[in-house]
């Protein structure tokens, strides 16, 4: 079997005899005897040496397959991660600190922080991040349960939003008893007649839409941020942060909150996570936003030092009153969307967002000279698009035989995704298994 | 230090991506972002030797004793970081058919398969991220419960005075009206008070054990027979599970749902502050309410996160508990209890045990007495410990001791380090006497001294270059 | 520790001037002091109607909030808007720096005077 434990046979008993004991068991004389498990008594199989572990879980990842071509999005999208992202992420004091509740020696992790709340702010236009939340789903949820009011309860979500971000909100809100309700799509995107209905009731609390929408086309975000305003609900918009490094930000759409899947900026696929939420919000709502946050602040001797900070907003000080019962976030994953987004700097995000954008326009357009290919919506899209085509099974199961993770069918057809990292060639060679198939 | 902003210099970049192989493709103008990006621009010595610095500036359980209460500051082994790097694991997109994917989900049910053995439960989802997500999740499969048997008059939930803060938050973002009931002066359930507590509106109980002041509620099986005899279900917090895996099970103790912090008792890396994950366990009747993913298995469950959660970390809780097997687990457990108790007996006589009593894998030190004697508190206690190298444990919790220093040293740590760490405790114990003022000092050689942190929340300033 | 003659406390440490039937609210010195340094106050808006007894805001230090109780049922007619940028002002003068003025007040806690609030002060 492994042990991690490094105190010998001799050490162990020095310590049982020094506090007066026997045996081990001795320690849990206060557990009921008849629950006590007997020696061996898990039924799990026994410990094992590294290099049989190693090979162990060698085999069950070789059970997967890894596609060298993914033209899928959905929520987990797959751009290139630069090298020096992985090797300083995998640095031993980043990865085995706890959260940074001493300041005193803490001050490289808060330090992180504090700059990825800065790109996090730069990257939205808005006023101030938290440190992070669990995924851009949770952080959909608790920027609802964040807008609520004691008069306004009721939470709009577009139907245009990824399913998951749709069913989490619900979730959160049937957990405080709070009603969800789902704003129609029209031609793939919100439905703005039916918004402006539903903002009638004067009940909302907030409404919120994805920017690019699930089906990757762009929103009329500053038109929803104004008709949103105008019915005196907050506005919140779920964004992908790649698309930010070019598109409107949601600061200059209106919002009140801006959140996001931040997997984009620098995590690997890894079968969903762990990913990034990230959250932002205005002045105004500063000291609302859920989870922890780093300020700067200066020590005894005046120099610059790092703190946890706002802290009467949480959970640990305001407990059952806290909006939120977050603590431990994604802050590695934090920390590794910051080293992406100052790898990359302005030009590299902007590049990956320019050359995303340029490969989906790119796929789309070939596919649809397919004959039975066509493109289901019309309006503007970003990096992602849907395509209806007969035989869509068939075509999905040649590209995978190629190792080409076809788009992901969904009910309207294949939403397709083209990232920067997928070259000219790949995307020809997939073009051209569609084609023979439906030949 | 400076900030990577402070650093920047304009045309300043790395070269990462080629030029486009295709042509460009311009969205309307209309969409386009006017306010200008202001991102650093480095080269990538710049962004190495920065963060290497930040790092020298930051302690990890690989620099020292991390004895840090209720966190189970354990060693995260290196072979699991590796294990979860393998490109078959993170190269694999969570919505990809389903033949592809056949290690991860083997994995998971590897995973769940173990933990529920371990945990005594039936069933189990690890959505939650961490373990107040997975507190979450385990009250809403209470409220689910209850709500499909039409018993909607179960509108409370018990929550002990010890417990930690995200209990009653939880509760809260599930709906439920919190009853605080006080702890026994053993730091225990007070039996009559939870019996007063009881009745046709009690929703379920809320409860660590080992307990938050790190001591086994022998009362146990009452205190579960008394709410599921109430009509409530009882919900184990998993945060101290440490003390007991492989030893007790939850399930046994009479818990109907648990969440595990993987990221404490299965030894997967903090980060930090996270990722984590909690991963949470049922008994069978409860299993038709755990979360699924919309997008995953469709609709028509209660859903916490996107896809299956923080994947890669029960990765590593996985390899962890594989490599440790089934004599590794308890192994490590009672060396987590005898390591505690070790500690607690050498610092006794200078610095006292809340409760002189057998304790779990943590125990709590009362300073209330020395504080009077000496003017020095908890938190100059802490900050001293620094310039041993040693992390503070955690200060002024659990709320009930009001000069609260709570020590985890986990089975990890050799009994040199205890040893050492003892000593330290035992030479503040005198210093706290003759030089008060040296304590109230401290640190003197950290990377900083202490921080003014009203200042930073009157005055809040949460990014660089900040503009009103 | 200052207790001034003319106003009026409650138990949870509020104290109350009436000013031509607006009354005036404010935390006291005891109460400033418990809390620490303060950082932040939560108030309520102009309009809003309060209930003697309930919360009208909360306080937060960097360790600790704790509700403010209006003393009074009224209509709040004034914020101290100053509060809002310097908050320091409820640890400095607590008695200089009301929270907020109410109108119509229809019912009210119970009060104690100076004398008595100084007693109960102490012993608590």
């Amino acid at each position: 079997m492994g042990s991690y434990v490094p105190s010998t046979k001799e050490q162990r008993w020095e310590m049982l005899h020094a506090i007066g004991m026997e045996n081990i068991m001795d320690l849990y004389k206060d557990v009921p005897s008849e629950m006590i498990l007997p020696e061996g008594g898990l039924n799990i199989p026994e410990g094992m040496s590294e290099l049989e572990l190693t090979r162990a879980l060698t085999e069950v990842a070789e059970k997967n397959i890894v596609f060298k071509t993914v033209l899928r999005g959905a929520g987990a999208y797959d751009h290139y991660i630069p090298s020096v992202v992985k090797s300083i992420t995998s640095k031993e004091e980043f990865v085995t600190a706890y959260t940074p509740y001493q300041a005193e020696m803490s001050q490289g992790v808060l330090q992180s922080i504090f700059e990825y709340q800065t790109m996090i702010c730069q990257l939205t236009g808005m006023y101030v991040s938290n440190a992070s939340v669990y995924d851009g789903a949770t952080a959909a949820a608790e920027a609802a349960a964040m807008c609520k009011s004691r008069k306004k309860t009721v939470t709009l979500v577009s139907a245009a939003a990824h399913p998951d971000t749709i069913n989490v909100v619900k979730t959160y809100c049937y957990g405080t008893g709070d009603e969800m309700r789902v704003v129609p799509a029209k031609n793939g995107k919100t439905d703005l007649e039916a918004l402006k209905e539903m903002l009638a009731a004067g009940d909302v609390a907030s409404v919120y839409i994805q920017q690019p929408n699930f089906n990757g086309l762009i929103e009329d975000a500053e038109e929803i941020g104004k008709i949103a305003h105008e019915a005196g609900a907050m506005y919140i918009m779920g964004c992908n942060p790649i698309s930010l490094a070019i598109m409107k930000t949601p600061a200059e759409c209106g919002a009140d909150v801006a959140v996001g899947e931040g997997q984009p900026l620098g995590m690997p696929l890894a079968y969903g996570g762990p990913y990034l939420g990230f959250m932002a919000t205005t002045k105004k709502n500063m000291r609302n936003i859920p989870g922890r946050i780093v300020g700067e602040t200066h020590d005894k001797d005046g120099n610059r030092a790092y703190v946890l900070t706002l802290q009467a907003r949480e959970q640990h000080i305001r407990r059952e009153k806290a909006s939120s019962n977050i603590c431990s976030n994604q802050a590695l994953c934090a920390m590794t969307a910051a080293v992406y987004m100052a790898t990359m700097g302005p030009d590299g995000m902007a590049d990956a967002a320019n050359q995303s954008v340029a490969k989906a326009h790119y796929l789309a357009k070939h596919l649809c000279e397919i004959p039975g290919v066509s493109m289901v919506y019309d309006g503007e899209f970003f990096h992602e698009f849907v395509t209806s085509m007969p035989k869509q099974d068939e075509v999905l199961a040649a590209l995978e035989k190629a190792g080409i993770l076809g788009g992901l069918p969904v009910a309207e057809g294949v939403l397709w995704c083209a990232t920067e990292k997928v070259s000219k060639n790949q995307l020809d060679r997939a073009i051209a298994i569609v084609k023979e198939v439906l030949a | 230090m400076e900030l990577l902003f402070e650093k920047s210099v304009s045309g300043r970049k790395c070269s990462i991506l080629p030029p486009c192989d295709v042509d460009s493709y311009q969205l309307c103008s209309c969409t386009k972002r006017e306010l200008p990006l202001d991102l650093p621009q480095l080269s990538e010595i710049d962004i190495t030797r920065h963060y290497s610095a930040l790092n020298r500036r930051t302690h990890g359980v690989n620099n020292g004793f991390y004895p840090l209460g209720s966190c189970t500051m354990k060693y995260n082994p290196r072979i699991n970081e590796e294990i979860a790097a393998l490109p078959g694991f993170t190269g694999i997109h969570p919505l990809a058919p389903a033949y592809s994917t056949e290690g991860c989900r083997e994995a998971l049910q590897l995973a769940s398969k173990y933990l529920c053995e371990i945990s005594g439960m039936d069933d189990m989802t690890f959505q939650p991220a961490a373990g107040a997500h997975g507190e979450f999740t385990g009250v809403m499969l209470i409220k689910q419960y209850h709500q499909a048997k039409g018993d909607t008059a179960r509108t409370k939930i018990i929550v002990p005075d010890s417990a930690h803060g995200t209990n009653p938050a939880t509760a809260a973002m599930c709906g439920f009206e919190i009853v605080n009931i006080a702890s026994a002066p053993d730091g225990c359930v007070d039996l009559e008070s939870l019996k007063a507590a009881l009745g046709p509106d009690t929703a379920g109980l809320m409860l660590t054990n080992p307990n938050t002041v790190g001591i086994f509620d022998k009362n146990i099986l009452e205190i579960t027979r008394l709410v599921h005899e109430a009509g409530g279900l009882c919900y184990y917090d998993g945060a101290n599970l440490n003390a007991v895996m492989g030893v007790v099970r939850p399930g046994d103790m009479g818990f109907d749902c648990i969440h595990m912090n993987l990221h404490k008792t299965f030894s997967t890396p903090h980060g930090g502050g996270g990722p984590g994950a909690g991963a949470v366990g049922c008994k069978q009747f409860l299993a038709e309410y755990l979360p699924k993913s919309a997008s995953m298995d469709g609709e028509g469950h209660i859903q916490v996160r996107s896809f299956a959660g923080n994947f890669l970390v029960v990765v590593r809780a996985l390899a962890y508990i594989m490599f440790l097997g089934k004599e590794g687990i308890p192994e490590a457990s009672t060396n987590a209890v005898l390591n505690a108790n070790y500690l607690m007996n050498r610092i006794k006589g200078t610095f006292e045990p809340a409760f002189d009593v057998t304790c779990m894998h943590e125990f709590v030190l009362d300073l209330g007495n020395f504080e009077k004697e000496t003017g020095v508190s908890a938190l100059d206690v802490a900050k001293s410990l620094i310039d041993y190298g040693m992390h503070p444990p955690t200060m002024y919790f659990p709320l009930i001791i009001h000069e609260a220093l709570m020590l985890e040293p986990t089975e990890t740590e050799s009994k040199e380090t205890l040893d050492w760490a003892a000593d330290i405790f035992r030479k503040l114990y005198d210093l706290g006497h003759e030089d008060p003022q040296y304590m109230h000092d401290a640190p003197h050689h950290a990377q900083i001294g202490r921080p003014d942190d009203t200042e930073a929340a009157r005055h809040p300033v949460v990014r660089w270059n900040q503009q009103d | 520790m200052n207790f001034p003659e003319e106003l009026k406390y409650t138990s949870d440490h509020e104290w109350l001037k009436m000013e031509d039937g607006v009354a005036v609210i404010g935390i006291s010195d005891f109460a400033q002091d418990a809390l620490g340094d303060v950082v932040f106050i939560n108030c309520p808006e102009v309009g809003d109607e309060l209930t003697a007894g309930e919360a009208l805001g909360d306080i937060e230090s960097v360790k600790a909030v704790s509700d403010v109780l209006s003393p009074v049922s009224g209509k709040v007619v004034a914020v101290n808007e100053a509060l809002i940028d310097n908050v320091e002002m409820l640890n400095e003068d607590p008695y200089g720096a009301w929270i907020v003025k109410v109108e119509g007040v229809t019912d009210t806690v119970e009060l104690m005077n100076a004398a008595d609030y100084e007693a109960f002060c102490k012993e608590a």
